[in-house]
């Protein structure tokens, strides 16, 4: 039970773009149309929950026996760089209609902040696991459910540049500067869902 | 200089070349700051176990480990009460992961506590560090851990205005110190007799 | 002079913030007070300094083919370099800045300056570049977070302004760190315009 509540925890209460500020880049980049936000959000999710999985076994087979916990970053980043040049070439052999939609989002995502910085929490343990060990199946859990909540925010967001797109804005606001408040909106209405884990934790008697 | 041509060879021995410098530059610096690193920590522990006993001088008798995962909580026993660090069990915090140091007499009064960590918004669960002190609203020291809870729920603690969540995760917490302190007492005899 | 001019282009015309929009995750997640902000701005001037410097002196040695692979191995371990010193010499930071500090390397401005500067031009206009594109970020950053702290809790640099009842909590919160970056930049906008 403790994980569906991980993963309305990760999905609403601490979403990973409106509350803990990672994966801004892509979120404020690539949110101009829903479509391409769909795109992105596959992308995120896909190669996020493979890097999870691939990083936590690092951390726990490699750097942790070899007490090099200090080369954590450096592997981290590698081994996703090498992990999304992989996933292109394999997309672009197995699936040449998937690599359509999501190749050009996937050089994009080596530098989405959201991919190492969930790896580290789950390499770390330091993520919210609602009292459950931390391991891989929780790691990967919340991995997929932050993915989730990556694309909730990005495809709410881009719905809303759609229309904000065809109304008369100031001179000064024009561009990044609504897009900015509009994304403070969207925060301000994630924050209604601060408390809903605690209850959610009562009513399933955790 | 010209450039490198993009030759088989010269790539792999370039790229074997930087990362073997960069991996000897990072043991290096690791070499260096791992003292310093475990002193910090060491300072820290120590500082917070004088200041939430409220006395200079404490010497710790004994160092026992309760419990296990989140549970998990370690009592320092020393002549002037016990400090036992702790976590919020229930993980009822905003970010997950708080953890505290809480100083308490023989009789389980709070003689006071100190936060380590939190990755509560900060500035709001920031406050939770003078909030709960002898001169905060919501003042805990003196009070008798274990069933403390926040106002709303009928306790007599009052809760930080707007954050009700952050105050219940460390009350859990203190509640969880004494836990801890308890069943090292029972378990632990010769404690009992030199109090 | 000339260096003087991409000091100026760093911090003023193409400002890494506010003119390039650039590396958001940092600039909104680490700006909760001034004192904050400066911080992250000045890790990241140090990494980006450091990194453009050794980029543009190794920059003959290294094929085409695998520059991105060596600027990324150069800059994670300059990042990790920093955090195990921070941690070491400055627990504050470390405490306060958390997993922003290893987020770093994915900042967008250093990997974008080693590609776009450093590996075309020689060391000294390279630190130069660093310096200032630093300098404009902890500028930008500082800004943020004094408005932040200020709209906040009233105090800024953690000196009272006002009597912190009469901040609005929710600029120190997540939301405010949106609607605070938009109006700033909107005013950016307003004073080029």
């Amino acid at each position: 039970m403790a994980y569906i509540l991980i993963f309305i925890t990760a999905i609403f209460v601490n979403n990973v773009v409106l509350s803990q500020f990672l994966g801004i880049c892509p979120f404020l980049g690539v949110s101009k149309k829903v479509d391409t936000a769909l795109g992105m959000s596959a992308a995120v999710a896909f190669v996020l929950t493979l890097a999870t999985i691939v990083t936590y076994l690092i951390q726990v087979y490699v750097l942790n026996t070899l007490h090099l916990e200090y080369l954590q970053t450096i592997a981290f980043i590698l081994v996703i760089a090498a992990l999304v040049q992989m996933v292109e070439i394999v997309l672009k052999k197995v699936s040449p209609a998937l690599y359509q939609s999501l190749g050009v989002f996937l050089p994009l995502i080596t530098t989405n902040c959201c991919i190492l910085g969930v790896a580290i929490l789950v390499a770390q343990g330091t993520y919210n696991s609602q009292g459950l060990e931390p391991n891989l199946l929780t790691g990967v859990v919340y991995a997929i459910s932050t993915a989730i909540g990556f694309g909730l925010a990005l495809v709410i967001f881009a719905g809303i540049r759609e229309q904000l797109s065809m109304a008369n804005i100031p001179r000064g606001m024009q561009g990044m500067a609504i897009a900015l408040v509009t994304a403070g909106l969207l925060a301000m209405a994630f924050m209604g869902f601060s408390g809903v884990d605690s209850g959610l934790a009562k009513a399933l008697g955790l | 200089m010209k450039k490198l041509e993009s030759t088989w060879y010269n790539m792999v021995v370039v790229l074997t070349l930087i990362a073997v410098c960069a991996g000897a530059a990072l043991a290096y610096v690791n070499h260096l700051t791992e003292g310093p690193i475990r002193e910090i920590a060491e300072a820290n522990e120590a500082a917070a176990i004088k200041a939430v006993l409220c006395a200079d001088d404490v010497t710790v008798t004994d160092t026992v480990v309760v419990g296990e995962g989140k549970d998990a909580a370690t009592v320092y026993i020393t002549d002037k009460g016990a400090a036992v660090k702790t976590g919020d069990p229930g993980n009822k915090s905003f970010g997950g992961g708080l953890s505290i140091m809480v100083g308490l007499d023989c009789e389980f009064h709070v003689l006071g506590y100190s936060i380590l960590t939190s990755n509560e918004t900060p500035g709001l669960g920031a406050k939770a560090g003078e909030w709960f002190q002898k001169n905060g609203k919501g003042n805990i020291i003196g009070k008798t851990a274990g069933r403390l809870t926040v106002s709303k729920d009928g306790g007599e603690v009052d809760a930080i205005t707007a954050s009700t969540i952050t105050s219940r995760a460390f009350l859990a917490a203190v509640n969880n110190a004494y836990v801890a302190y308890s069943s090292t007492k029972h378990n632990n005899r010769k404690e009992d007799s030199h109090e | 002079m000339n260096s003087l001019k991409v000091l100026w282009n760093g911090i003023v015309k193409e400002n890494p913030t506010f003119v390039l929009l650039l590396s958001m995750c940092p600039t909104l997640g680490t700006t909760s007070s001034a004192l904050n902000g400066m911080s992250m701005g000045l890790a990241t001037m140090a990494v980006l300094v450091f990194s453009n410097l050794i980029i543009s002196l190794i920059k003959n040695l290294i094929p085409d083919m695998v520059r991105i692979p060596s600027f990324i191995v150069v800059i994670a371990s300059l990042v990790t370099i920093l955090q195990m010193l921070i941690k070491a010499y400055a627990p504050e930071i470390d405490k306060s800045l958390g997993l922003f500090i290893p987020l770093i390397v994915v900042n967008c401005i250093i990997l974008g300056r080693a590609e776009a500067f450093a590996a075309k031009n020689g060391p000294v206009s390279s630190v130069m570049d660093g310096i200032g594109m630093g300098l404009g970020f902890t500028l930008a950053l500082t800004l943020l977070g004094a408005t932040r702290e200020l709209l906040g809790t009233g105090k800024i640099f953690s000196f009272t302004m006002f009597p912190e009842s009469y901040g609005a909590l929710v600029f120190v919160l997540a939301p405010g760190a949106f609607i605070a970056l938009g109006y700033l930049i909107a005013i950016v906008n307003r004073l080029k315009s």
